[in-house]
């Protein structure tokens, strides 16, 4: 039997222990919660496009609370440069992480980051939806694609080594986890954007154990879900196919190498990386980037184009289910392009980042009433 | 005479055979095409004026191409019989093993697409193991946009030379544990080596301005990280050609928005693979375009983008011209110029002048609507003349 101040102090440590418990579960779903978001700004033209994406976040009223990180290598204690621990712990604790461009200098010590961030959080997919804009017409007024890469294995395992002088071997690795996961995940973005058909892509006539496993793992995907219509195709005829008529295809699914080299064509078809969202998927949760450079020289001069980041942030917002948010901010931003007095230098108008940012914001209050 | 030159062809052949890895040294200056790269003449089987050539009609569209070849040849004149061999995809190895004989007897051949068979693991790619074998080591594509062919880029004028025999078609691959396969890309210096040499020699011999290497080597360090390498010390030793490098999803970004910054482009294997397919699609299609395999002793020619055609086969709509390019590129390899430039001329008629296109131009003609008006043209042109 304790004395009265003993049982409240107990009491206390009971109710913290079991609030912290609850939280270190994940139970932070609350629809009326704000949810807490990693943001990594970046290098160069990083912190303005962020601090862009933040006003137009505030000015619909989104749910989110911005956590911001910076992941500038420090060297830990095996002398090995890595991410700070400070970083790693926020996107785990998060699950989810806006990324803005990183700059990889060469000969430095440390690799690339983006690599590095993908494999510490193991995201498996990138999924890179490519759309027409309108009000930016390319020569290609009608694609609609998402390609959706497997981002762990395959040709960039990184696994080289000299066998004789002059005689290089590189180690494509393909195993059926990760394919099998892919596989389902492309299935599943399918079903929950409205995407019609999956086509996946590879070149099993010449590599077929390789290419053979990663096919026989989409067939039996789409045996699992079969209200998606699925089919396969050679990456050549894709290739060929993509340039000539590019609404043939929906969502792509494929290895690693081809689906780098597919998902920058249809980048290009769209109007180049400027304007190009993209998403990392993991296990335990999703880092979402702006896939082009870090444009030193426009840095600072508040000349940079938000788009690609805006445009990742809205995939984040309906990753997290707050598809109402997402649909208001993409298609202020759509209509901003559309209309045409506001684009930034690299669209070919006079704009500043700024203007652009707070006629977007204006058409969300607009909207919002 | 005769059997004495034939028999000294075949000694020299075998000769080079057991030779192994030779040096390319420099170029001699006989007939253009036929010693470009190997020290000594192409052998060909060229027997009381007329040439023997290999042909094999594969699977698809391969078999009424190949028909509507030997139908045009008659026409023109041609003095070429070829020898006819069936490899389809359900061929034993030993049948294959014969076509490979006979290839090599007559050191020309003209190919349809083998499909392959799927499912079975161990025997590989037909064609890829032909190119292998043969050492086939040089596939070049002339891209060109044709005047009358829609297409969403003009003024499209690229050579694509991409090597064939190593690089991810190796076909090396294994399972060490169940669940997880290796497949190996083999680059070699020897390989890179002569792929870029034959690439600056072609742009001197062609006198085209830019060779552009295309890697991935911020990836894949040391494999793509060698061919580069290898390029740029080939590089030095033609300073009168401007050499550059491009990633290869940067290529394609580029290839999309503006092709026409392009001139010669050299790379391996599988990025080959993707930039001609993007570039042929830009250029309007894989019924156009002919592509030639050349290695040190042989040369194979084929339609450029190697298809099989299964879904247009036998409905009389495929396009023929790309086959009859590819026989037009054999018969400037057999110096026989003036059979070619009366069936390109009768082509080209066809496509720019008479406008008749089919069903992938956008067309409405059937094939052999095509070949009678080719036909016809030769007639035509050749009313005159006697043989």
């Amino acid at each position: 039997n304790f004395p009265q101040e003993r049982q409240v102090e107990m009491a206390g440590r009971v109710a913290k222990f079991l609030i912290s418990g609850a939280r270190l579960a994940g139970v932070r779903h609350y629809s009326s919660d704000a949810r807490t978001v990693t943001l990594i700004p970046g290098d160069g033209i990083g912190p303005e496009i962020s601090a862009a994406v933040q006003k137009i976040f505030s000015a619909a009223e989104v749910p989110i609370v911005w956590e911001e990180v910076d992941v500038t290598p420090v060297k830990g204690p095996d002398g090995k440069f890595g991410i700070p621990p400070a970083a790693i712990d926020s996107v785990n604790r998060n699950g989810i992480g806006l990324k803005g461009p990183l700059m990889t200098p060469v000969g430095k010590g440390h690799r690339s980051l983006n690599l590095a961030i993908r494999k510490e959080f193991n995201l498996y997919a990138n999924v890179r939806p490519c759309r027409s804009m309108e009000g930016y017409e390319t020569l290609y007024r009608d694609v609609d694609v998402v390609t959706i890469r497997e981002n762990t294995e395959g040709e960039y395992s990184g696994i080289e080594h000299e066998i004789v002088d002059g005689v290089v071997q590189s180690i494509k690795l393909i195993t059926e986890p990760a394919s099998r996961r892919v596989a389902e995940y492309a299935f599943q973005y399918a079903r929950n954007n409205g995407r019609s058909k999956v086509t996946a892509v590879h070149k099993a006539n010449i590599m077929r154990m390789s290419d053979g496993l990663f096919l026989r793992c989409c067939r039996e995907a789409a045996e699992r879900n079969p209200d998606i219509k699925f089919e396969e195709k050679y990456l050549d005829t894709v290739c060929l196919n993509m340039v000539q008529d590019p609404s043939k295809y929906d969502v792509l699914v494929m290895p690693n190498l081809y689906g780098d080299i597919l998902s920058d064509l249809c980048a290009g078809l769209v109007g180049g990386l400027g304007l190009t969202p993209s998403g990392n998927i993991g296990e335990g949760g999703a880092v979402f980037e702006s896939v082009h450079g870090t444009a030193p020289d426009i840095a600072g001069q508040d000349k940079a184009n938000p788009t690609a980041l805006l445009l990742s942030a809205v995939m984040m917002l309906r990753f997290m289910n707050l598809y109402n948010h997402a649909t208001i901010i993409e298609q202020a931003c759509f209509e901003t392009i559309k209309e045409g007095n506001f684009r930034t230098g690299d669209l070919g108008g006079k704009a500043k980042c700024s203007e652009f940012t707070d006629e977007i914001c204006r058409k969300i209050q607009e909207r919002n009433g | 005479m005769a059997s004495f030159t034939r028999s000294l062809c075949s000694f020299s052949r075998i000769n080079l055979g057991l030779q192994g890895s030779r040096v390319l040294t420099q170029v001699p200056n006989l007939s253009s095409r036929r010693t470009f790269t190997a020290s000594k003449p192409f052998p060909v089987a060229q027997y009381g004026g007329r040439f023997t050539v290999t042909m094999l009609p594969g699977d698809g569209i391969g078999p009424e191409m190949m028909g509507y070849v030997q139908n045009i040849f008659r026409y023109a004149g041609v003095p070429v019989d070829f020898e006819v061999i069936q490899i389809t995809k359900n061929s034993t190895d030993d049948e294959f093993e014969n076509a490979m004989i006979c290839i090599r007897r007559n050191g020309v051949a003209l190919k349809g697409s083998i499909e392959s068979k799927y499912g079975n693991a161990s025997s590989g790619s037909r064609n890829a193991t032909l190119r292998t074998q043969l050492d086939l080591f040089a596939n070049v594509l002339h891209c060109k946009t044709y005047p009358s062919i829609q297409s969403r880029h003009s003024d499209v004028d690229i050579i694509i030379i991409r090597e064939n025999t190593e690089g991810e078609y190796s076909m090396l691959e294994h399972e060490n544990v169940k669940g997880v396969i290796e497949s190996m890309k083999i680059i070699t210096r020897k390989g890179s080596e002569r792929i870029a040499r034959y690439a600056f020699e072609y742009a001197i011999r062609h006198g085209r301005k830019k060779v552009t290497a295309v890697h991935k080597a911020n990836i894949m360090k040391l494999s793509d990280g060698l061919f580069l390498e290898t390029c740029r010390s080939i590089a030095k030793e033609y300073p009168e050609i401007e050499f550059s490098d491009m990633i290869v999803d940067n290529t394609c970004m580029q290839l999309v928005a503006r092709p026409q910054q392009f001139d010669v482009m050299v790379m391996p294997n599988l990025y080959g693979n993707v930039v001609s397919n993007v570039v042929c699609g830009l250029v309007g299609g894989p019924g156009l375009l002919s592509g030639r395999n050349y290695g040190e002793h042989f040369a194979v020619f084929e339609p450029g983008t190697r298809n099989t055609g299964a879904s247009v086969a036998g409905r009389n709509i495929a396009n023929p011209v790309a086959m009859l390019n590819s026989a037009c590129d054999m018969l400037e390899h057999l110096d026989l110029q003036s059979h070619a430039d009366l069936i390109r001329d009768a082509i080209d008629r066809t496509l720019n002048v008479d406008k008749i296109h089919t069903a992938d131009l956008g067309g409405q003609a059937t094939s052999l609507d095509v070949v009678q008006n080719i036909i016809h043209v030769i007639q035509a042109n050749t009313k005159d003349s006697s043989w």
